[in-house]
This record gives C-alpha cells, sequence and structure tokens, in this order.
C-alpha cells in the first residue's frame, strides 16, 4: 500500500496537500484542472519534489527521503523518455544496470522485454529511427526491466493521436495486470480514466482527494468535478 | 523547499576549478619570492606599461570600426563565396600568430608586395617595424573575430523589422537609428574590451614587429628580462604589473564580454528590402573587397612563399613538428581533463563566479606563469627539461575560457533535459559521464579539442622562456630561422606549421561530428 500522510507539497506560491492511501496493485488515475498539481504530486512520489511536510510510505518503509534512484518507482515523464544517442537496447538495458555492464541473462530479460512490447528485431535502433508509438513502447519495455512496484506516469503519450494513446493505455493495463504494479497516472480526459483506472484521484483547490471508484465517481460527479468535467 | 537537488555530474568540477587556481597562485608564489617590489618602476617599465596600453587600445578601437562597415556589408549581401568568406573569418582562431606575421611581412615589409607597389610608383615606401606593425597585426587578427560578433548581432535582428521598415519604406539614416544603432552600443563596447584584454597579454606579435624602447609590451620586456639579462627579479616585478594590468581589464571586462560567435549558423542571408542599389551598394562591395583583400592576401603570401620554402626547410624543422605535435596532444588531454567536470558544475548553477575562473586564461599572462614556475622549478628540477610539459600545460590554461564557452551551454541544455530520466535510473558518476555526459557533447568536445590542439600547436610563447637548442617546438624554430634571415626556409616552416594546426583542428572537429545524434 502507497501512503500519503498529512503531505504538503510547495513549489513557490503554489501549496498542495494529501492525505490518502492506495492499494498496491489498483491503478489509479489523477485528474483536475491544469495547473492543479498533479504532476506536482507525482514529482513528489517520484522523489523530485522535497515535501514540506508528512510522509511518504510504501508498505511498512517510509520512503520520503529516498533519492529517486532508490524508491520503488519507475517513472515516465512528458518528453525525454529515452536517451537519443543511445539504442534500443541499450536505453532498455539501463534500467537493469546504469552502468550497462550486462551479462548475458541481462540481454536476455532486455530482449524478451522489447518482445514482450512489441519491438523484437529493432533493439539495435536509435530512438530517432522509430515512430512516437514504438518509442512510448520502448520506454514501456524499460519499465518492465527495471521491475518496480510502483508506475508513475506523468502524461508520457500527451503527444500521440487519440487511437494510438489508447492503444498505449491498454498495454499499460495488461502490463500492470501481469506484473501487479500500483500504477498512478496523469490525465486530462475521463474516458482514459474509465479506460483503465480502477480509482481516481481529483486535484483540485491544492487538495489532491482520496481515490474513489472510477465508475461511480466519473458516473455521479461531485460539483467540482462536475464543474471540470464539464 | 527547493526541488531536491541531484548531481548527476559535476562534483569533480569544483576540483578542477581549485587546481586551475592553484596553478596560478602557484606562480604568484614564485613571483612574490623574486620579485623586488621595493626597486619600484624604472622610465623603461613605464614605458612598457604605457606602450602595452595603447597599442592594445589602438587595435581594439581599429578592430572595431572597421569591423562595423565589413559586418553591416556581410549582413545584408550575398555573392558569391560569401559562405566561404566567412568561414575564413573564423581562421585566426586557428592560425598560428607566428605564421600570420610572417605573411604580413611578406605584403607589408620591406622588400613587401606593397612596398614594391609603392616604389614603382615613385612613392615612399612604409616600415611595418614599431607600434604601426604591432597594432596591424592585431587588427588582422581581431578584425574577423569584432566583424563575427557583429555579423552575429545583425543577425539577431528579427527579419519582421526589417520587412516592417521597408513596408513604412523608412530612409537609411531612420532606419540606422532604429534598427542598428542599439545594436551597436550593445555589442560594440564588449567586442572592444575583449579585443583589448587579449591584445593586453599578446606575446609573439610584440616579439617578431615591436621591440626596441619604444615598441616593447609588458609581456616581451618579460621575455627580455628573463632570455637576455636574466633578471629574474625584474621579470618578477614585470609579471606582478602585467597580472595588476591585465587581471583588472578582464575582470572589468568579465561584465561585458558578449559570447564568442564559435559556433556555425553565421552563413544565414537575411532578406533585406531597403538596401537594393546606389552608394550604399557600391560601399559594400568596396568594403568586404577591402577586408576580404586585408585578410586574404596575407594567407595566400604565406601559401606562396611556404611552397618555394618547403625544401629549403632544414632537418631540425621536422624534429620540432614532432615536439609540437606532442605538446599539443598533451594540452588536449589536459584541457579535456579539467574543462569538462568545470563545464558541468558551472553548467548545475545559476551563474556566476565560476565561470570567472575560466577567464584566467584569458587574462594570466602565459609568460607570467611561466616566470614564476620557472622561479618554484629551479631549485627542485631542471625547467629546461619540463619545457614541453609546462607549455602544454599553459597552452590548456589558454584554451580554457574557449572550451568553457563551447561546453556549457550544450552541457546546461543536457542536464536539463535528461537530469530527470537520469536521476530516475540512478544513472550517476562514471556511469553518467559515460553514457549521458560525453555522447551527448561529442561534437562541442570535439570542437573545443580542435580549437585547443590548433592554439597550441601554433603557440609561441612560454616556449621562448623555457627552451634551449635541443628543445624547440616548430613556432619557435620558425623564429628562429627568421631571425636568421632564412625567410624562405621560416615559410616552408609556416606552411608546416598551419597544415599542422588545420589537421589537428578538422581531425578533432570531424571525429566529434561523426555520426553525430540529433
Amino acid at each position: 500500500m502507497l501512503k500519503l500522510e498529512r503531505l504538503e507539497l510547495a513549489q513557490g506560491d503554489f501549496t498542495l496537500r494529501a492525505d490518502l492511501h492506495i492499494e498496491a496493485g489498483h491503478r489509479v488515475a489523477v485528474i483536475g484542472p491544469s495547473g492543479s498539481g498533479k504532476s506536482t504530486l507525482l514529482a513528489a512520489i517520484g522523489g523530485f519534489l522535497a515535501p514540506v511536510g508528512g510522509r511518504i510510505c510504501w508498505h511498512a518503509t517510509d520512503i520520503t527521503d529516498a533519492s529517486p534512484g532508490k524508491r520503488p518507482v519507475a517513472m515516465l515523464f512528458q518528453d525525454n523518455n529515452l536517451f537519443p544517442h543511445l539504442s534500443i537496447d541499450r536505453n532498455v538495458g539501463l534500467g537493469i544496470r546504469p552502468d550497462l555492464k550486462l551479462d548475458a541473462k541481462d540481454r536476455a530479460r532486455v530482449a524478451e522485454a522489447l518482445a514482450r512490447v512489441g519491438l523484437a528485431g529493432m533493439t539495435e535502433r536509435k530512438p530517432a529511427a522509430l515512430s512516437g508509438g514504438q518509442q512510448s513502447r520502448a520506454a514501456l519495455a524499460r519499465v518492465l526491466v527495471q521491475n518496480r512496484p510502483i508506475l508513475l506516469l506523468d502524461e508520457p503519450f500527451a503527444a500521440l493521436g487519440p487511437a494510438l494513446r489508447q492503444e498505449m493505455l491498454d498495454l499499460v493495463a495488461d502490463l500492470t495486470r501481469e506484473t501487479g504494479a500500483t500504477l498512478l497516472m496523469v490525465t486530462h480526459d475521463p474516458q482514459d480514466a474509465q479506460r483503465i483506472a480502477d480509482d481516481v484521484i481529483f486535484v483540485e483547490g491544492g487538495w489532491a482527494a482520496p481515490p474513489q471508484p472510477a465508475q461511480a465517481l466519473l458516473e455521479n460527479p461531485p460539483p467540482a468535478l462536475r464543474a471540470y468535467l464539464g | 523547499m527547493a526541488p531536491r537537488a541531484q548531481p548527476v555530474v559535476g562534483r569533480s568540477g569544483a576540483l578542477a576549478g581549485a587546481a586551475v587556481v592553484g596553478l596560478v597562485v602557484l606562480s604568484f608564489v614564485g613571483l612574490g619570492m623574486r620579485a623586488e617590489v621595493g626597486r619600484g618602476l624604472g622610465p623603461a617599465e613605464w614605458a612598457a606599461i604605457r606602450f602595452t596600453v595603447v597599442q592594445a587600445a589602438l587595435s581594439a578601437v581599429l578592430s572595431v570600426v572597421f569591423a562595423i562597415p565589413l559586418a553591416r556589408a556581410l549582413a545584408r549581401r550575398r555573392f558569391a563565396g560569401r559562405g566561404i568568406l566567412i568561414t575564413l573569418l573564423g581562421a585566426p582562431f586557428i592560425l598560428p600568430v607566428i605564421v600570420a606575421v610572417l605573411g604580413l611581412l611578406t605584403v607589408f615589409g620591406r622588400n613587401g608586395w606593397l612596398n614594391t607597389v609603392l616604389e614603382a610608383a615613385g612613392l615612399p615606401g612604409v616600415s611595418i617595424y614599431g607600434i604601426h606593425g604591432v597594432v596591424l597585426a592585431h587588427v588582422f587578427f581581431n578584425l574577423p573575430l569584432a566583424t563575427r560578433l557583429l555579423l552575429q548581432g545583425w543577425q539577431s535582428i528579427p527579419a519582421e523589422r526589417f520587412r516592417l521598415a521597408a513596408q513604412l519604406d523608412l530612409p537609411p539614416a531612420t532606419l540606422r537609428r532604429t534598427l542598428e544603432y542599439p545594436l551597436l552600443v550593445q555589442i560594440v563596447p564588449g567586442a572592444a574590451a575583449l579585443i583589448f584584454v587579449i591584445c593586453l597579454t599578446s606575446f609573439a606579435v610584440a616579439l617578431t614587429l615591436g621591440g626596441g624602447p619604444r615598441a616593447t609590451t609588458i609581456e616581451l620586456a618579460i621575455y627580455q628580462a628573463f632570455r637576455f639579462d636574466f633578471d629574474l627579479a625584474r621579470a618578477s616585478l614585470l609579471s606582478l604589473v602585467q597580472l595588476a594590468l591585465a587581471g583588472s581589464a578582464a575582470l572589468i571586462a568579465l561584465w561585458i564580454i558578449p559570447n564568442f560567435p564559435l559556433t556555425a549558423g553565421l552563413d544565414r542571408v537575411q532578406q533585406r528590402w531597403d538596401v537594393r542599389g546606389g552608394v550604399q551598394r557600391a560601399g559594400d562591395v568596396a568594403m568586404i573587397a577591402l577586408g576580404s583583400g586585408f585578410l586574404l592576401l596575407p594567407l595566400l603570401a604565406i601559401t606562396l612563399a611556404g611552397l618555394r620554402g618547403l625544401p629549403q626547410m632544414p632537418p631540425g624543422v621536422w624534429l620540432t613538428a614532432g615536439n609540437s605535435l606532442w605538446v599539443a596532444v598533451l594540452s588536449i588531454a589536459v584541457l579535456l581533463l579539467i574543462a569538462l567536470p568545470m563545464a558541468a558544475w558551472i553548467a548545475t548553477r545559476r551563474a556566476g563566479g565560476a565561470e570567472a575562473i575560466g577567464l584566467i586564461g584569458l587574462s594570466a599572462s602565459p609568460l607570467m606563469i611561466g616566470t614564476g614556475w620557472f622561479i618554484l622549478i629551479n631549485p627542485i628540477a631542471d625547467p629546461v627539461a619540463l619545457a614541453l610539459p609546462v607549455t602544454a600545460l599553459i597552452n590548456a590554461l589558454m584554451g580554457l575560457p574557449f572550451a568553457l564557452r563551447i561546453l556549457v551551454p550544450q552541457m546546461r541544455e543536457t542536464l536539463q533535459s535528461y537530469h530527470r530520466l537520469a536521476t530516475t535510473l540512478g544513472l550517476r558518476g562514471w556511469s553518467a559521464w559515460r553514457w549521458l555526459v560525453l555522447p551527448r557533447l561529442r561534437p562541442q568536445i570535439g570542437f573545443a579539442a580542435g580549437l585547443t590542439g590548433a592554439l597550441s600547436v601554433g603557440d609561441l610563447g612560454v616556449i621562448a622562456l623555457f627552451a634551449d637548442p635541443e628543445r624547440a617546438t616548430l613556432p619557435l624554430q620558425m623564429y628562429r630561422l627568421m631571425g636568421a634571415y632564412r625567410l624562405e626556409a621560416a615559410a616552408g616552416a609556416a606552411l608546416l606549421l598551419v597544415a599542422m594546426a588545420l589537421a589537428l583542428f578538422w581531425t578533432c572537429d570531424r571525429l566529434g561530428r561523426r555520426d553525430a545524434e540529433a
């Protein structure tokens, strides 16, 4: 279980509070108006923003002060999820060992992950030689080998077209189902949330509400959410 | 609380910066041990100070004054060979000073082309020695630099402004006032300050074209006190004077020096509607012709004389060429070891002081540092035996400000774009260098290494202090041939030297850019 206990975040004048927990293995969509702090919330869980108060715990472990690379977290950002100067298999290999000293077993894992996301045979290519969807798949292959129990998606598919984005979300849903990872994804689109999320966290007015079951919440939204959904 | 600082790279940069400062400070210790400050400055020292400042000021003013019309002409005209001409404006960064001096001598010297023409016309000849020779050579080197700085400025004026001006049919005077003067006010002081600082510590030009009580720079006076009289007390005193002068000038200039236009992109042509013909066109054409003639004739002269002189080079030239190559390679290695960590360090902080350390290379004079180290090394080891490594080290320091200007922007961009990804992957220390920084900066590393290599291979500075007949670099050997009036052999050596400088630059730059990534 991922717990945010009386968490307080601040960036300049902006503040965000959260006091909630997410069941392990759940898929949670984080929605809310732009500027409400969705990305800020994920940055704090990922370890890029030190909270001014409260704690972040994974099961019984306090990870509030852990550095980003030492957290049980894999994260995909809006852009720059692959190093453009490295081939796809090296990009994925970095998820296993940052010094890229891979043995035969590691290399087999890389190949297996790439095959799983449908990129077998493209391992030697650089990201620029791949389409946008394929680049997303490569990033997901790295998430697979990183094998972290929490996956944070800060709108990594925002630049893709609607059909491709849904395809990626389905792939994410399948992968998390297979690995049992807990998913938090920022999205603007309630349909995305409905498509793969069990729960929804609504962020607005400096407050991240505890997760509610997605179906029920979106079908019968409270006033603030109704105003956002329009 | 601010976002967590997670340095991907960067701790070693402070160390490298400290090493640079340490090297320079150590030379002060040496100078302090020998300088007899109480002795005060004699008339000869004052004359040297005066000459140094006057020639630097003249060089700066003249370079900028000629650069303004040349840059304006280049900015608004398109013609065949424009791209090549603008590339050649970058050549003085690579061209060894001593080679250019020989080229200028061939054109403007006593028996040079100009005097031959003047004589045929029945006019009195001109002499290139003394202050006008020194200033001429400095303008030759810095006119292209000033032109590139200004051209960069002109091209930063958005094309829409010129379009609007054309639409309103603004007369030339109004156009100058509204578009061009504000730009000049922004760039000219910085360009002049940069050239002034560069010329304060110039040595090879003064050594070859200056001299005598009326045309001796401080740098040359240090050399003479050291080499001719072996008066270390006087050399140390002069070094401290040089440090105070050049150091304070550089510190003041630091705030107004513009970015070096080292990178490509200057060959873009702006579409202009306001300068179609008439007097302006004729003026531009004349300016481009004069400017390129002034810059290209000495290069042509050295090529022609060099081809004739190649067979007459004594065999010793090849040995010194080997020494020069070794010095250049060593100084590239030292430069990268210092500049890369420093660039990472500078890139991770917001602004300010760190880059000033890099400017030491611009302000601290090579002969000053050389004199200081000679005094320190002398009791422990034979300084002459260390002539080549010391030269390489000081060359690396000289290249440092340029290298930092090249490396820091791309380093900053790389760390900003990939810092979060690298951090989530736990990419730190050597892994971050190996898999992130070095591959992303390869073109910049190649370019910086190439510039430093060319700078080092052509440098005639501290080696002149330390060397003995057995241990010389190619530029020193060339100077000795010129001193012995073996001008044809010197021209041959000059051609070899230019070829080496170009080859070093080209090789490093190519290695950096080979299958470079987007």
